[in-house]
């Protein structure tokens, strides 16, 4: 399968989401410069990776949500492509207005470095659909803002149409009814704050975040 | 042309920073602070020449798209 990486100045997860796409998992991978106006009708997945895009200026993803890129980007999501956006790539996504809601500091107004357990939520989404409903995974966090903030109403809304993917087991950073993890209404766009990337190789500690990838890799598969 | 921008969390949005400041201003000896809302203030330099009204919708359309986030956060401004 074809993986694109976007690339924006202050992303710092985009080599080890290459790394585990195209050296762990063995994708033709690519990484895409923010900048270009990237043709994106032959892949079949995007990452958003984790990192300070433009220093966090204003408010985190708030300015690269105006990236040349993210108008393709956009229209790729639209078109039912996967995107899955991690932690800083999850804050894109919610400011560009690909998945709902927002984020605000942690509630302990710390950065949080830890690893967190994740219980799937929803294991129809093609992330996830190689995991089990209740399965509990272990991944690490590392941010500043995670603390996740939605109105009452789309709340509901994520919950009666199974848009929360994963929550956490402890809640770290106060994030509302403890969600780690949304989908938009298709549910091609996934956001979460844990780093799967950092949690696909034994020598890491956990490769509980490969099961990510390798959903979505199967369920491209499958689709072909 | 200034325009002084005002972005401040909305009613219902829990500010964490707001809270630590207003526990530290009792620390102090200001017990009768009762709450505190931290927010954002941004200066915006326009040329003179444009006329005050589309200055006004101009910062409009700023705030909406960029300055704030108004899921969570409010704006106002006021143009000198």
């Amino acid at each position: 399968m074809k993986w694109g990486v976007i690339v924006f100045p202050g992303s710092n997860c985009d080599h080890d989401c290459y790394h585990v796409l195209k050296h762990v998992l063995h994708q033709d991978t690519h990484f895409l410069w923010h900048k270009d106006d990237a043709h994106l009708d032959d892949f079949d997945a995007l990452v958003l990776p984790g990192g300070f895009s433009y220093g966090d200026y204003l408010r985190t993803g708030a300015i690269a949500q105006f990236s040349p890129v993210m108008k393709s980007v956009v229209a790729f999501a639209k078109k039912g492509g996967l995107v899955l956006g991690i932690c800083n790539g999850f804050q894109i996504l919610l400011e560009s207005g690909l998945l709902p809601g927002a984020m605000l500091r942690n509630a302990s107004l710390k950065f949080i470095c830890e690893s967190v357990t994740l219980r799937v939520e929803n294991s129809k989404n093609p992330f996830t659909h190689q995991c089990q409903k209740g399965e509990e995974l272990s991944m690490p966090i590392a941010h500043m803002e995670g603390n996740y903030f939605i109105d009452p109403e789309g709340l509901k809304k994520l919950k009666d149409q199974g848009q929360i993917i994963f929550r956490y087991v402890k809640n770290p950073n106060g994030s509302q009814d403890d969600i780690a993890g949304i989908s938009n209404e298709k549910g091609n766009v996934l956001g979460l704050m844990p780093h799967p990337e950092r949690a696909s190789e034994s020598i890491l500690g956990s490769q509980d975040g490969r099961r990510l990838f390798e959903s979505a890799i199967h369920s491209l598969e499958s689709n072909r | 042309m200034i325009a002084r921008v005002y972005v401040t969390l909305k009613e219902g949005v829990l500010d964490p920073q707001g809270k630590t400041v207003q526990k530290s201003l009792h620390s102090i000896g200001f017990k009768e602070v009762s709450d505190v809302r931290v927010g954002k203030y941004i200066e915006v330099t326009l040329p003179d020449s444009i006329e005050r009204a589309e200055a006004q919708k101009k910062l409009e359309r700023m705030c909406e798209q960029l300055l704030a986030n108004t899921i969570i956060e409010n704006y106002s401004f006021n143009i000198i």
